[in-house]
């Protein structure tokens, strides 16, 4: 896991440009790059997770949009029945709600994962890809949730020291958890846990050859991806006050597939160029042009053809192999 | 007794609309191992290509023809220029790419067309109703396109079985190296092939029209659907596709037509609704658990 010396700095940039960035807004008196760098935090957890499961296990799953929605869902529908006082006032605080989005994404990925895992390759894709649509579908028909119009929710959980109202402050908050991620992630490669893993994207058959029941780490994997998307679409929806279907719908599910290969397959902080990229080059069409996706797709499709390292790789200069691409 | 017919002939105009598009995906996927997701494009493409021809001639079959021709068209372009670079690579790799086609796609209809849904009726010749047995009335549309998606099953069979083409489909999807080495053109099969699954798919968006509106993101619908489908059947295998869809087809129609009324038993009748429109989109989803469950490669295997 050694980063180029190149990569180290780049990322020191990146640290810093982040910490920095309330001031750079305020100096620019542009709040709303705190707004679009909450959104690139979150997103980059998002990714991060499923870059374990796409990158580190070699498991494409189309289908992550559903815990990144499920996890939005749980803080708002909490809040709505906090709201409605179906339910007491503290299941809106940040130290039960986020643990909430967590948990309830990665108890449905174990079942769903159980499924999935039974298939492998394309059947794979395809099965994620279903069952994401299903909890969609499942959202639009909760008309009690909202249903095609999504969910809003008053106001943010309630975080110890921290006013609700307080984007930088919240800024704060996701850069935090993004840096808990991106730790927690880190140390999880370099441990057996991960080296399994790895193991299994390479030669499956072999690991299970030297007495490794490679399904239930995958399924670990699986669980773990839907719980770190748990939390980021928690925090997505903190952020905006909303709960969107959108957020489930398989769209999502691609561009998060996409933010991991832009960003890097399996390089651990690749994600977090990955969504900025994404997040940008959004924000950037959307202003340029209403049609921006007529310019996303053959994007997208350049990206795939020509660079096959992702950004990451770039960066790390001319290596392949062992350590350029891959942990 | 009568609805339950009905119902059923739904099911079975669905299953064979699906099958169109199904067959096309895993012909692709059997023969050149490419899963295309932009599959749901060229279904939109014909539907729109259709419905706009017989808005301008008032000519139902140009319509058709437009559609056919259409996707056929799009589909040999996209082949030539971008997926067939996609063939050897990884099926993520296919994925994301085809997922940018979608997007450019969308938009494309988007600016061409813009965003209001084009409305497309069937000719008047099929406007009517036929009675199957006395007294149930069944628009003859829909009986139409249950005979043409018949008709289409049953030309496969005999194109694939019976032909030296489909011989050397049957080969391609097994010994594709061989075949080259055998002096087939493999590049010009696969276009062949690729054309094929996209004129299908033009067919189906193009009999679509005139039953639901023609509007941006009809295709990814209709794909994830086949996609249930073609993991249900097994994958490459055109008989699971046709079994996939049919099956598929059935229980989405009949669950949406009998669910809402059966909860309406046990439940306040706006509940019951809500419940059962979520439970009867989400009931092709827990088919497909099932049989994976069951059977994880699909009820009928391609290979082996």
């Amino acid at each position: 896991m050694a980063e180029t010396p190149r990569q180290i700095a780049v990322l020191a940039l990146a640290a810093a440009l982040f910490v920095a960035l309330p001031a750079i807004a305020a100096a620019t008196a542009r709040p709303d790059l705190i707004t679009l760098g909450s959104q690139i935090a979150i997103m980059a957890i998002a990714v991060a997770g499923l870059d374990l499961l796409m990158g580190r296990t070699g498991l494409p799953s189309f289908g992550h949009a559903a815990w990144l929605g499920l996890g939005g869902y749980t803080v708002a529908i909490l809040a709505t029945h906090a709201a409605q006082g179906s339910l007491p006032p503290w299941v809106t605080q940040a130290w039960f709600a986020w643990p909430a989005a967590i948990v309830i994404p990665a108890v449905l990925a174990l079942a769903i994962g159980a499924l999935c895992l039974r298939t492998t390759g394309i059947s794979f894709i395809m099965i994620t890809l279903a069952f994401a649509q299903m909890f969609f579908f499942l959202f639009i028909a909760l008309k009690a949730y909202g249903g095609d119009d999504g969910l809003s929710m008053r106001r943010r959980n309630a975080l110890p020291f921290i006013a609700p109202r307080d984007d930088v402050a919240f800024f704060y908050v996701c850069l935090a958890a993004l840096a808990l991620v991106l730790f927690g992630l880190r140390r999880l490669a370099a441990s057996r846990f991960g080296t399994v893993l790895d193991g299994i994207r390479q030669n499956e058959r072999r690991m299970a050859a030297i007495g490794l029941a490679t399904f239930r780490y995958k399924l670990a994997a699986f669980v773990l991806s839907a719980a770190i998307a748990g939390l980021a679409g928690a925090l997505h929806v903190n952020l905006f006050r909303f709960a969107s279907p959108d957020l489930l719908h398989w769209t999502m599910s691609g561009e998060l597939m996409v933010m991991v290969v832009l960003g890097g397959l399996g390089s651990l902080w690749g994600p977090v160029f990955g969504a900025a990229a994404m997040v940008l080059l959004h924000a950037f069409l959307a202003q340029w042009t209403e049609h921006w996706q007529i310019v996303l797709g053959p994007i997208l499709i350049a990206a795939v053809l020509l660079a096959r390292r992702g950004l990451w790789g770039a960066v790390g200069g001319r290596r392949r192999g062992a350590s350029g691409g891959r942990a | 007794m009568t609805l339950l017919l009905e119902q059923l002939l739904n099911g079975l105009q669905l299953g064979v609309m699906l099958f169109l598009m199904a067959a096309g995906l895993t012909l692709v996927f059997g023969v050149m191992g490419l899963i295309n997701l932009a599959h749901g494009s060229l279904y939109m493409i014909g539907a729109y290509a259709a419905a706009w021809v017989q808005q301008r001639t008032g000519s139902f079959l140009a319509g058709i023809a437009a559609g056919l021709a259409a996707a056929a068209v799009l589909g040999m372009a996209l082949e030539a220029a971008i997926l067939r670079r996609l063939y050897a690579r990884e099926h993520l790799d296919q994925v994301l790419a085809t997922f940018g086609v979608i997007l450019f796609c969308n938009e494309a209809v988007a600016m061409l067309f813009g965003r209001q849904p084009l409305m497309a009726g069937p000719p008047p010749w099929l406007s009517g109703f036929v009675e199957i047995v006395p007294g149930v009335p069944y628009p003859a549309y829909r009986l139409a396109i249950i005979a043409t998606g018949l008709a289409v099953a049953a030309g496969l069979y005999g194109l694939i079985t019976h032909t030296r083409i489909g011989m050397r489909l049957r080969a391609g999807a097994t010994h594709r190296d061989l075949l080259g080495a055998l002096g087939v053109r493999v590049g010009v099969l696969f276009t062949m092939v690729f054309g094929l699954g996209a004129m299908l798919a033009g067919l189906a968006g193009a009999l679509t029209g005139p039953l639901l509106s023609v509007q941006i993101g009809m295709g990814e619908r209709i794909l994830i659907t086949t996609f249930v489908v073609i993991v249900i059947g097994g994958l490459g295998s055109v008989r699971g596709a046709l079994a996939g869809s049919l099956l598929v087809g059935m229980v989405d129609t009949l669950t949406r037509a009998y669910l809402p009324t059966t909860l309406r038993a046990v439940l306040p009748a706006s509940d019951a609704d809500a419940l059962g429109a979520g439970l009867s989109s989400m009931a092709i989803f827990i088919l497909m658990a099932a049989v994976l469950l069951w059977r994880p490669r699909g009820l009928f295997p391609a290979h082996g």
